[in-house]
């Protein structure tokens, strides 16, 4: 079942990464892009460990390269955002070449590429390594309500339903004539997205109602496998404490 | 439009994490016989619908298309409570399984994205509802200039943290000018978006549209002898009835998020003192000895960067009480809706 769109990024290999528990993954990654996000953006040396971190754990996640690389992608519109940041800012000014730019800009700019990509890489990590089903287990695990739990694992289960239905409504749409574009077409994409409403609202009850005549009582059965080990804890919380000890020292040593 | 790490600092990002929560508790408290009594495959449907349809493009005139939102739409077509619960599983599958945002921006991408879309979506459409004709052709109009309105407050929403919380001191005048100028054009796109969906549900099952529910026309039966019996339209399930625990709810998350956002807005003032001290003065001088073209940055900036942040805090504090404060008035408001519509369907029954 790979591939569909209720899948997320996950890649499916076997690897160090991927035998975690995802509530470990989860806390742990977490916890180290809260360690990143805090660190002051002069301490460059702290973004090289940080940033050898990342590789290492994409590298035992075995993940291919062009998976992360494509995925990062999401970041764009922020890059955009960060590379107006030297030209807008207030502060101080500093000649490069001729344009004037603002110093406090320029390391904004570097503060959000830098952190931004380093989280949206610990993100990829972790969607990649962690498939649904075991990402739902591991926010039940970690206390998440159940009702919230339950909304979420009926999302991800029929995501790839929906967009199926999104999918052939497009098909059909073209196949009659369709070219997109103009304003006048308009009322046929959001007629076909107001009736994929009504369609899954309909499925929605119908689930509900077998789901009722199937004998189900207002509270989803548990999900949940074994526990984390504290050995696994462990191996989580290693990936904190380097964090830490990396952003405690860049506050103290600084740049 | 996802917010990623480090765009907030981490007390600010903490900080609305604490009102995420807060807000998915009360609205998962509200939406419960709501849940109960239709299920949770309906709101994951909706759910999974809501993620489709941020992917289609509409085509919106001059050439482009924009992409929908759907903050506004959900309140508009399941409540804003469910609605909300809705937002807020969309934008955790995209964070987790797509990673679409950072992780530690989640909060802050729920509140923004999930709590102050729906809740101004909702509040605007179901003020103009209230103001306009009482006609199901009312509706369409309503939740487009809710959409509307929904977006600039939400770049607003984000001005203000950016300025409780921002990386760089930009002039916060410019950067809201900038943000709600663009997003006026966004809106723009989802006011006409959400029209159109609408339009077309309401056209089919205006049954189903929660903002419509009460516009439904009453079935008028005449019987053999001439008499007439009205029927009204079935009685959706009420969102549960504010008890004495959503006062202490709404009060927990204030205090929560008022206390966090002290935090925040203390600590950055500290870091940037550690800073000052520490870590500004030597990458000065090093940038000196290298005679780079950035040499001495930072050092200059920080005298103003140290007011700005003073004054940010105090910004983000009130941010923090203003999001607080509405979530507050609408729970109060519809908790007074309640208690006057209450007596009504024992009578009829």
């Amino acid at each position: 079942m790979t591939g569909g769109a209720g899948d997320g990024l996950y890649v499916a290999v076997d690897s160090p990464v991927h035998r975690l528990p995802a509530q470990v993954k989860l806390v742990a990654l977490v916890g180290f892009v809260i360690c990143v996000v805090s660190t002051p953006a002069h301490a460059f040396w702290a973004f090289g460990v940080y940033a050898g971190i990342v590789v290492a754990l994409v590298m035992t996640a075995k993940l291919p390269a062009a998976t992360v690389l494509r995925r990062m992608t999401v970041e764009t519109p922020f890059v955009v955002f960060a590379l107006l940041l030297p030209f807008v800012a207030a502060g101080p000014q500093v000649d490069v070449l001729g344009v004037s730019l603002s110093e406090s800009g320029v390391l904004g700019a570097w503060n959000v590429l830098v952190k931004g990509t380093l989280g949206v890489v610990a993100a990829i990590v972790l969607s990649a390594s962690t498939s649904p089903r075991d990402l739902l287990t591991g926010l039940e695990r970690l206390r998440l309500p159940r009702t919230l739990v339950a909304i979420l694992s009926f999302m991800i289960r029929y995501v790839s339903v929906v967009s199926g239905d999104l999918q052939r409504m497009r098909v059909a749409r073209e196949s009659r004539g369709y070219d997109g574009g103009s304003l006048g077409h308009l009322r046929a994409v959001a007629a076909g997205a107001g009736a994929l409403f009504v369609r899954s609202y309909e499925r929605g009850e119908r689930v509900h109602l077998a789901m009722l005549a199937r004998g189900y009582t207002g509270m989803m059965p548990s999900m949940a496998r074994r526990q984390a080990t504290a050995a696994e804890w462990r191996r989580g919380a290693g990936l904190v404490v380097v964090a830490l000890l990396v952003a405690v020292a860049a506050r103290v040593v600084g740049g | 439009m996802h917010v990623p790490d480090g765009f907030l600092n981490a007390p600010t990002s903490l900080a609305t994490g604490a009102i995420a929560a807060g807000v998915v508790g009360i609205s998962l408290q509200r939406a419960s016989r709501e849940v109960r009594e239709s299920g949770p495959a309906l709101a994951g449907l909706t759910a999974a619908f809501v993620f489709a349809v941020q992917m289609v493009n509409f085509p919106v005139g001059a050439g482009t298309s924009g992409h929908l939102l759907g903050g506004a739409l959900a309140a508009a077509l399941v409540g804003p409570w469910t609605g909300l619960l809705v937002m807020s599983v969309v934008l955790l599958v995209q964070g987790l399984l797509f990673a679409d945002g950072g992780l530690t921006a989640l909060g802050t991408n729920i509140t923004l994205m999930g709590a102050v879309t729906v809740l101004v979506g909702f509040l605007v459409t179901r003020g103009l509802l209230r103001a306009m004709p009482k006609r199901l052709g009312s509706v369409v109009p309503a939740a487009a200039v809710g959409a509307l309105v929904s977006v600039p407050i939400a770049a607003l929403a984000f001005t203000g943290l950016y300025a409780a919380g921002g990386a760089v001191d930009l002039s916060i005048g410019r950067l809201a000018a900038a943000m709600v100028g663009w997003h006026v054009l966004i809106g723009i796109g989802e006011a006409v978006i959400t029209a159109a969906v609408l339009s077309a549900v309401v056209a089919t099952r205006p049954d189903l549209v929660y903002v419509a529910r009460h516009l439904q026309a009453d079935l008028v039966l005449v019987d053999d002898q001439g008499r007439t019996t009205t029927v009204s339209p079935d009685r959706p399930v009420a969102a549960k009835p504010a008890g004495r625990s959503l006062g202490a709810g709404v009060a927990v998350t204030l205090l929560i998020a008022g206390v966090v956002s002290l935090f925040a807005s203390a600590n950055p003032d500290g870091l940037e003192f550690v800073g000052a001290k520490l870590g500004f003065g030597e990458a000065a001088k090093e940038s000196a000895v290298a005679g780079s073209p950035l040499a001495d940055y930072g050092v200059s900036g920080i005298g103003n960067g140290h007011v700005s942040g003073a004054l940010a805090g105090i910004i983000g504090v009130l941010v923090t009480i203003g999001v607080g404060l509405l979530v507050a008035k609408l729970a109060s408001l519809r908790r007074r809706a309640e208690s006057a519509s209450e007596p009504e369907p024992a009578s009829r029954a």
